[in-house]
């Protein structure tokens, strides 16, 4: 039987692994913009896993706002990474170092 | 919760504001389809119409205490009231601002004026959310709108490199966020914002998992608002944008980001209360000190008020941490007025900038007295207001977070903020120095439309009547948050 610790402890790595990712990641924004879907998805499961073991639909209710927010999200960081990769004709993670201070 | 018609009707009535917005943006995106380059002035006449006629549909609500509709998932209260009307003249203001830039620039497309409106729609359902996935929606309407805006001049570089920054982190704050929020719901039982009061009131408050939630969801609030720690977007995307967009993400989002902070966290979490002040207080101290120390190296005025920005969220943090109405109230009194006066600042750079010319640097500001001494003085009053020197507006606004924290005996936190504040008035003043006392690099005639200069006139004299008569101001932030 899977308890809810189950559930909540393979959530939980998602999230950590796509946390990482954002950091570790160091060639390519791609990644990055995977790391973020993941880190969604690591939510989307949680609230999953509750609404099961409380008996309550709430939780799947904003699964499907996420689900849908996160498409919205992908949509507009492939746009931007479009115009990056117009301007630069690269995506690599290390050459974005125009702005400091 | 049973559904009923009636009750429905009924609260779509209390959403009109947010309703007429959302409709008038829709129209105004077609309306951009249809419109020649010669006639596209027009879509920033409408734009700040919609938003007149917005501010004017939620200051004619009547609100009495606290009314929740459409299913839990909307409030509207007093403090929903005045940040609302706020926030959308805030961005009438920065509107009219950004018309002559984006014409000079030749990037007056429609889409800024529509992803501008679609961010306020945002910044209005945050600010009455009473339900998590509410707090969500608009959040994330916000947020992403900003991401679009900040990239929409294509033929940059930067800008584009500053997008794709502040949308991985932003997305990052967001995902953190909803973290948070997945495990109050788990511990809860509940997304609706009064009933996790509830269930924290009845005993849950002191649970490890709760504790849990609200780190993730102060990380969420602390990117949003850009405190340190989480600022690191901040002066990578007030630089990089083009200034009028930069203009909007430093004025009304902070809005949104008070009224996050406020849904969530007295609201939603009020008897966890210890617990997220010190977490607040590690970042507000954090936030004044870097804020004020680095914006001292700085040579672009654009990021040294991004620095400043920083700074200033850690006197609003410090107001919400003291977990009394006394706080937020202060707090919410210098949101409204820091965002009133960061829009006339960085509406004088878009004043001084042209063609091919940005008036970014604090070096395009020497002088400015001998070019023109009316525009010097309006700077020089926003300087003043952002040191907190009396009689300015920023004084009250500090004077009322200090009194506030040290009412709770905060009395290291308030030494701390005042010892900070006096290390950030040498960058203010500096820009002030700079022009009254330096010869002129730049001598062009000042641009500007007669609507843009009345307008940063009238602009720089309400934030000079706020110093001198702030009580009005106060009275309303006391009867919103009682």
């Amino acid at each position: 039987m899977i308890s809810l610790t189950h559930v909540l402890t393979l959530s939980g790595l998602l999230f950590a692994i796509a946390v990482a990712g954002v950091f570790l990641n160091r060639k390519n924004i791609i990644v990055l913009l995977m790391c973020i879907e993941l880190m969604l998805l690591a939510v989307n499961f949680n609230f999953v896993a509750f609404s099961r073991f409380l008996g309550d639909i709430n939780g799947q209710i904003f699964v499907f706002f996420i689900l849908t927010v996160a498409a919205a999200e992908a949509a507009i960081g492939l746009a931007i990474l479009v115009v990056l990769f117009r301007e630069r004709r690269s995506i690599d993670v290390e050459e974005l170092d125009s702005l400091q201070g | 919760m049973s559904f009923s018609a009636a009750n429905f009707n009924a609260g779509l009535a209390y959403a009109r504001p947010e309703i007429f917005l959302g409709i008038a943006a829709c129209a105004i995106l077609l309306l951009d389809l249809l419109l020649t380059d010669a006639q596209r002035h027009w879509i920033g006449v409408l734009a700040v119409l919609s938003l007149l006629i917005t501010a004017l549909l939620a200051a004619g609500q009547p609100v009495s205490g606290r009314i929740i509709a459409l299913g839990g998932m909307f409030e509207l209260d007093r403090m929903a009231q005045v940040l609302k009307v706020v926030s959308l003249l805030i961005v009438a203001l920065v509107f009219i601002y950004s018309t002559d830039y984006l014409r000079r620039r030749a990037i007056l497309k429609g889409e800024y004026y529509v992803l501008g409106l679609f961010a306020t729609l945002g910044i209005l359902v945050l600010i009455s959310a009473a339900n998590l996935i509410t707090v969500y929606l608009g959040l994330e309407l916000m947020s992403l709108c900003l991401y679009a805006m900040v990239a929409f001049d294509r033929e940059s570089g930067k800008a584009a490199e500053s997008a794709i920054k502040f949308f991985v982190l932003g997305s990052m704050a967001s995902g953190t966020l909803l973290y948070g929020m997945s495990i109050l719901y788990g511990v809860t039982g509940s997304l609706q914002l009064s009933e996790i009061a509830a269930a924290l009131h009845n005993g849950l408050a002191a649970n490890v998992g709760i504790l849990f939630g609200i780190a993730f969801i102060i990380v969420g609030v602390g990117f949003k608002f850009g405190a340190v720690p989480f600022h690191m977007w901040i002066p990578d995307v007030y630089e990089g944008s083009p200034t009028c967009v930069t203009l909007f993400i430093g004025s009304a989002p902070k809005i949104g980001a008070f009224a996050l902070a406020m849904r969530l966290l007295p609201e939603g979490l009020g008897f966890s209360q210890p617990d997220w002040s010190q977490m607040l207080v590690v970042l507000a101290v954090l936030s004044l000190a870097i804020g004020n120390v680095v914006a001292i190296a700085q040579s672009n005025l654009k990021r040294m008020l991004a620095y400043s920005t920083i700074s200033h969220v850690g006197f609003i943090l410090l107001g919400i941490l003291s977990g009394t109405a006394q706080g937020y109230q202060a707090a919410m009194f210098y949101t409204i007025t820091y965002v009133i006066v960061a829009t006339g600042s960085f509406g004088m750079i878009l004043l001084l900038s042209r063609q091919g010319f940005e008036a970014d640097m604090l070096t395009d500001f020497k002088g400015l007295n001998v070019r023109s001494p009316w525009f010097a003085g309006l700077m020089a009053i926003h300087m003043f207001s952002l040191t907190g020197l009396p009689p300015f507006v920023g004084f009250w606004a500090k004077l009322g977070v200090l009194q506030a924290v040290l009412s709770v005996n905060d009395t290291w936190l308030a030494v701390v903020a005042v010892l900070f504040s006096v290390v950030g008035a040498f960058f203010y003043l500096r820009v002030v120095k700079l022009m009254y006392f330096d010869e002129p690099t730049d001598v062009a005639v000042i641009g500007g439309s007669v609507l843009m200069r009345t307008m940063l006139s009238t602009n720089a004299l309400v934030v000079f009547a706020l110093g001198m008569v702030p009580s009005a101001l106060l009275v309303l932030c006391q009867r919103a948050l009682p």
